[in-house]
């Protein structure tokens, strides 16, 4: 026997339990039939007229505050539909029916009257119209959607949505075990069996020890985990995959930074790495930490790689230099500005130390200091982020050994740090030692620095660095 | 199978989620008390939403208590920028937060408490909760003049609100939560609660501004626990429950499955910022520069918390027009941050001419820009 409910556009009510069928069966075949022999591609679902519920406490209008939808979308039963204001409520509107909106009646900020309509849906004639508990009784043949479900002569109880669910992932209904009303199927029970099909693990829920035996004679949860945990041969049928790829726009800073790399790309980059034996540094650090800490800063290795950078750049000045637009002039520049790359959540962010030719390591600590506290709250200012001559790029700490760094104009030089290593080397006499090993990955501006400069810029640098009482010698 | 008594108020929680006709009503009869063991704002209205989304309130209603660290939570359609003082607010690390419910701003701090009444929709109904509220104050003082106000406002002595309300509801559930005054900094609250930007227009739900008084001020034996304890007291009476409040933890994903999705969704800017009704912003500021003074004017559609368009009138020959467009060009799209614009100004620099005169005019330019956000 078919039950089929149709409602004309003018009488929907949806506070109100019950509803007329106003079609008789012959009338249902008639229309079958129309829609078989559609050929236009002009719509000929039925418009129902979505009508603003109630509210409750007597509230008569709303504020429209936004759209989740428009018109041409295609909606399910339950999706959010808008968002409405009224008098310090927010209420979300949902659907309820499948179909296209069609039609939009009021923009936002307008105001809407509780029982006037909404939104207009055009639902797909085959489908019908939800009653006010949700559920959809099925006949057996009707659908197309049916034939590869086999109800097998029982209804089975589900919504719209659930079945939807069930269709995506080709689930026979018959084959699911409703925990609903009724032994309604929910869309709990579509994802348990979708778990079992593929072994997955569903979040953990005490209650499953507890809850009484599911009619199909699974007593206890022994033999429920027993068989979640039974992973089946991956059977022909496909789960479905409803990811859509997601395009975004480029703003704001990222445009910013495409187009500061875009410039790097028109720069010849030279290449050289090295490995730093840090272990007599890992031990002068361990030894001024307590000091630094009294003075209320955390002492890390990078004060000690600026500092002898910046010993570095006064003997090869073309480094912290700068070359023209025309490729004609090269600025040396005084200051030595060293920027630290910094990894935030907006993306890379280099703030610079300024004037690291003058500042001791302590100072250059402290500096680091408050460009990172600023930096994680999102509060650096623009003259903590301009003015850089050479940059620094501790990836190290992420990971890596490695790596290509790119030159951030206007500057001709980048250095990029690996992760400390503890690995076997031999020394003087041959003996190996366990030594702590960091490998450094330059880049220069080829136009203006030869390699021969930037290896010996780099050897100077590993020579404070792997020595570094040497630093005292030149520390100004 | 044997509970332990810990796993216990956990499972009350689980059975009403999932079973909706399972045979455990005779256990939540009626009501169920829950209390945050967070303070953070972002977990606490988490919470709310997964309450909101996942608890079956056919057959029972649910409270719930929570109190927040220094917070401004504003409403779900209004203008930040047309609320607070968000700058002070990053000076202060005080957070801000958008709830999904509707009503006007307010700050929570530690001496506010926040009361959440869940119900079915057909259940919404606020005025109940707000007098189930009075009848607590009453009980613990009787003395106290409170009175609920038509704008479900809670006022004392007549004048001084204490409490606020907000309500949200969805297809099957409905939630009214309100906060009340015991102990809050009041200072912070007026300085934060006060915007300092100009020549905003904007459709966004507008807060209608109120004196304010702690509970504590009228009577200062008065706490936030023995509020708490009054409410639930209360609430527990009506609903003919045991008094017991179950603790939750908002970061506890086995009982809350999938909170920590709704915490992270709560702190994204798309939400927070992103969800400001579109508004525009009309306003100038004067520079001072070497030894001249010039005036800035500047126009702005922001929506989706981005902007839209953009127009910087500067005058003429300060700045080379070249560079100005290239300004408003990347800020057309850019979120209405100042974070952004000094990261975006700072990094367009490397690729404009390396004048160090150019460099100060840009630089000041977007400083200036920026406090506008």
């Amino acid at each position: 026997v078919c039950v089929h409910h149709f409602r004309s556009c003018s009488s929907i009510q949806f506070i109100k339990s019950k509803y007329v069928c106003l079609f008789d069966k012959s009338a249902f075949k008639f229309s079958r039939q129309q829609r078989l022999f559609r050929t236009s591609s002009v719509s000929c679902g039925q418009i129902v007229q979505f009508k603003l519920s109630d509210i409750g406490e007597g509230i008569t209008e709303v504020t429209v505050k936004e759209w989740y939808i428009k018109e041409g979308d295609s909606v399910s039963q339950f999706d959010s539909i808008c968002e409405v204001q009224s008098d310090k409520a927010s209420v979300t509107i949902t659907s309820r029916y499948d179909g296209i909106i069609r039609k939009l009646h009021y923009n936002l900020d307008e105001i809407a009257y509780v029982g006037k309509p909404l939104v207009d849906i055009e639902i797909d004639a085959s489908k019908g119209v939800a009653p006010e508990e949700d559920v959809v009784e099925t006949p057996a043949m009707s659908h197309e959607e049916h034939t590869h479900q086999e109800i097998k002569g029982h209804k089975t109880l589900a919504t719209p949505a659930v079945r939807r669910l069930a269709m995506e992932n080709n689930i026979k209904l018959s084959e699911v075990v409703g925990t609903g009303k009724d032994n309604r199927i929910l869309k709990e029970d579509i994802l348990n069996y979708l778990a079992k099909q593929t072994g997955a693990i569903l979040p953990p829920s005490p209650k499953a020890e507890i809850i009484p035996p599911l009619p199909k004679s699974e007593t206890v949860s022994a033999a429920t985990k027993d068989k979640a945990r039974k992973i089946p041969v991956p059977v022909s049928r496909p789960i479905a995959f409803s990811g859509k790829d997601k395009t975004e726009a480029i703003t704001g800073f990222h445009k910013a930074m495409v187009k500061t790399m875009s410039a790097a790309l028109k720069i010849p980059h030279f290449g050289y790495c090295d490995e730093i034996d840090l272990t007599q540094l890992v031990q002068l650090r361990e030894a001024l930490k307590p000091l630094a800490q009294t003075r209320g800063v955390k002492l890390s290795f990078m004060p000690f790689f600026i500092k002898a950078a910046s010993l570095g750049l006064l003997q090869y000045p073309i480094l912290n230099a700068s070359l023209d637009e025309s490729c004609q002039n090269i600025t040396y520049k005084a200051s030595h500005n060293i920027g630290v790359a910094m990894d935030t959540e907006q993306g890379l962010i280099v703030p610079n130390v300024k004037n690291v030719q003058v500042c001791s390591v302590f100072e250059i600590a402290s500096e680091l200091k408050r460009l990172q506290s600023l930096g994680s709250a999102g509060q650096l200012g623009t003259n903590d982020l301009t003015g850089g001559t050479f940059t620094l790029s501790n990836v190290g700490t992420i990971g890596g050994t490695y790596t290509k760094p790119v030159i951030l104009p206007p500057e001709v030089a980048i250095g990029a740090l690996g992760k400390i290593q503890v690995l076997p080397r031999f020394n003087g006499k041959g003996e190996v030692f366990k030594a702590q090993i960091m490998n450094v990955s330059w880049s220069a501006d080829h136009r203006i620095i030869d390699g021969a400069t930037m290896a010996r810029f780099s050897n100077l640098w590993k020579s404070y660095l792997e020595n570094p009482a040497s630093m005292l010698l030149d520390l100004k | 199978m044997v509970l332990q008594s810990s796993l216990k108020n956990c499972f009350q929680l689980f059975c009403v989620l999932r079973t909706p006709k399972a045979g455990f009503k005779g256990t939540s009869n009626g009501g169920l008390i829950l209390q945050s063991v967070s303070n953070d704002i972002y977990q606490n209205l988490a919470v709310e939403d997964w309450i909101h989304d996942h608890m079956n309130l056919e057959n029972q209603h649910v409270l719930f208590l929570w109190r927040n660290s220094p917070a401004v939570v504003i409403g779900r359609h209004q203008n930040p920028w047309q609320e607070c003082n968000l700058k002070l607010m990053r000076q202060k690390s005080i957070k801000l937060a958008r709830r999904r419910s509707g009503g006007g701003t307010v700050y929570h701090d530690l001496g506010n408490i926040n009361l959440t009444f869940f119900t079915t929709r057909k259940k919404y109904e606020r005025m109940e909760n707000l007098k189930l509220v009075l009848k607590a104050l009453k009980a613990l003082r009787p003395q106290l003049d409170v009175h609920i106000t038509d704008r479900y406002d809670i006022l004392l002595d007549r004048h001084y609100k204490i409490s606020g309300t907000a309500a949200k509801l969805g297809r099957t559930t409905a939630y009214h939560h309100c906060t009340l005054l015991c102990n809050a900094d009041k200072f912070v609250l007026s300085s934060v609660l006060k915007s300092p930007y100009k020549g905003l227009k904007s459709n966004a739900t507008p807060s209608v501004p109120s004196s304010v008084k702690n509970l504590f001020e009228e009577d200062p034996t008065l706490t936030c626990e023995m509020l708490l304890e009054a409410i639930a007291t209360e609430y527990a009476m009506r609903h003919q429950i045991d008094h017991h409040i179950t603790l939750i933890n908002p970061a506890d994903e086995t009982v809350l499955p999938g909170i920590n999705n709704k915490t992270k969704e709560l702190q994204t800017w798309e939400w927070v910022y992103g969800k400001t009704p579109k508004f525009s912003i009309s306003t100038y500021f004067n520079m001072v520069y070497k030894d001249s003074v010039l005036d800035v004017k500047v126009d702005m559609d922001v929506k989706h918390g981005r902007i839209e368009v953009c127009n910087i009138d500067v005058p003429e020959q300060w700045l080379p027009p070249a560079l100005c467009n290239e300004l408003v060009k990347n800020l057309t799209g850019s979120k209405f941050c100042p974070n952004e614009i000094t990261t975006l100004a700072s990094t367009l620099l490397r690729t404009c001419p390396q004048d160090d005169d150019l460099h100060n005019k840009w630089n000041l330019l977007c400083e200036n820009m920026g406090m506008l956000m």
